[in-house]
């Protein structure tokens, strides 16, 4: 027996042997097409998705969330997700204030409850539209401490050690910035950061600190988690991280 | 030739072939089920542990890309270079069996060239965005758009591209036999003769030659 393949034959009438101008080199172009078509998709894939986006996010409500597509990915960067106990959680409020404040959860609940519906873009590519949250504006947080005149700038920090980020005060008051406690109606899942996570639909939503525990008034903003590992400080949608308008 | 086997056993896939295909077919079980954990909101939840699936799935197709390497430098190139041949070229009966007719098929069907084919291209694929999710997430330089969503499509395309390759190889009572190749190297020649006659009769012709 001369090989396995059986191909090697020079008299063969059907193998790789034939004249060259007769041979089909499908294997190889289908293969450089399918490898160029996959490397067009990151250009092309982003509006496809956007197109498609009502259909796959309506089957992925109909599975119960089964399919991220149109959904949630969830991001960690530490071992475990923190656990929020609601007799122990506190949101502390320091830094430049005349009265820094320790709220309990029931404390939070009590304040002026806003609601609104907006959508959530992730800086890596996928967008959540029609999220509904429930929660805090932030002048009602502010109200209560009183920042001194010096502070500019809130850092956030989260249980999920070393995660924390900051918005500058002029930002937090934007009208649909939000202390969220609630989405979908429901209290704040453990992925989505419960008990409170920052949103702010206008930036990316690695700005919008899950797990909060923490907020401290500066007079300059700080880099957070994201910043330093190049991430824009400002994270304004499409108009940030390289994204053009 | 009577012996204990009473049909003969034609030698399908060498040692380095088949060590190509477990190779692959392992990483991407455990890339495949690192990476669903990474995915679903609801897996994501239930395990929690995110760096660390993370790094299992990191690591694991550096390995992959590793052992692939390996394997091309400590194998049978020569062969392995024939089977590429072979795949890439298309001949008259090929292109007979995609237009649904039965004529005989030498080593791979165009079919199995296909599967080859699209596994490759993905393999490709894959790497290339994961390098760019990877790398994104620790440095915003390398951050690159769509290069997630691609991944995920990738990985649509290449779970329903498995789920019919286990089903012609391990269900389908015709071809599964087509398994044995995989993993002990040989397949009947009865079955080499209904599914891969041109093939068959060619090695028996190189045994009489």
């Amino acid at each position: 027996m001369k090989t396995g393949t059986g191909t090697v034959k020079r008299d063969s009438p059907h193998g790789t042997d034939l004249p060259e101008a007769l041979q089909r080199h499908y294997g190889r172009r289908g293969f450089l097409l399918l490898v160029a078509g996959g490397l067009t998709s990151l250009v092309w894939a982003g509006p496809v998705s956007r197109f498609l986006t009502p259909v796959t996010a309506a089957g992925s409500q109909a599975l119960g969330n089964l399919l991220p597509v149109g959904g949630w990915r969830i991001y960690t960067i530490s071992g475990t997700m923190p656990i929020f106990d609601p007799a122990s959680w506190r949101l502390e409020i320091g830094g430049l204030v005349e009265r820094p404040q320790s709220l309990s959860y029931a404390d939070l609940q009590k304040l002026p409850k806003a609601e609104q519906i907006s959508t959530f873009h992730c800086v890596t590519g996928w967008s959540v539209e029609n999220v509904r949250w429930g929660g805090v504006r932030f002048q009602h947080l502010l109200d209560l401490a009183r920042p001194l005149p010096e502070a500019t700038a809130i850092r956030f920090v989260s249980l999920e050690q070393p995660y924390e980020d900051s918005l500058t005060l002029d930002q937090v008051r934007l009208p649909d910035a939000m202390l969220a406690y609630e989405m979908g109606g429901t209290p704040l899942a453990r992925p989505h950061g419960a008990p409170a996570r920052v949103v702010l639909p206008e930036m990316y939503g690695y700005k919008g600190v899950k797990w909060v525990t923490r907020m401290e008034l500066l007079s300059r903003q700080p880099n957070g988690y994201w910043e330093r590992n190049g991430y824009d400080q400002d994270a304004w949608v499409g108009h940030s991280n390289g994204y053009q308008a | 030739m009577a012996t204990r086997h009473s049909v003969r056993r034609l030698p399908r896939f060498s040692r380095t072939e088949r060590a190509l295909h477990w190779v692959h077919a392992s990483a991407f079980l455990v890339l495949f089920v690192s990476g669903l954990c990474l995915y679903l909101p609801s897996l994501s939840e239930l395990i929690g542990r995110r760096p660390l699936l993370k790094d299992i799935h990191v690591y694991t197709a550096l390995i992959w890309l590793a052992a692939l390497a390996l394997i091309l430098l400590a194998g049978d190139r020569r062969r392995l270079l024939a089977t590429a041949r072979e795949i890439d070229n298309f001949d008259d009966d090929d292109v007979a069996w995609l237009r649904r007719r039965r004529v005989p098929q030498g080593r791979f069907n165009a079919g199995q060239k296909i599967n080859a084919i699209v596994t490759a291209a993905l393999a490709v694929l894959f790497s290339i965005t994961g390098f760019f999710l990877w790398y994104g997430e620790r440095d915003h330089a390398f951050r690159l758009q769509n290069a997630l969503l691609v991944h995920d499509w990738l990985m649509y395309v290449s779970f329903f591209l498995l789920l019919g390759h286990l089903y012609l190889a391990l269900v389908n009572p015709s071809t599964r036999h087509s398994l044995n190749g995989m993993t002990r190297g040989w397949v009947r020649e009865d079955w080499a003769l209904r599914h891969h006659r041109k093939w068959a009769e060619q090695l028996r012709e190189g045994r009489d030659a």
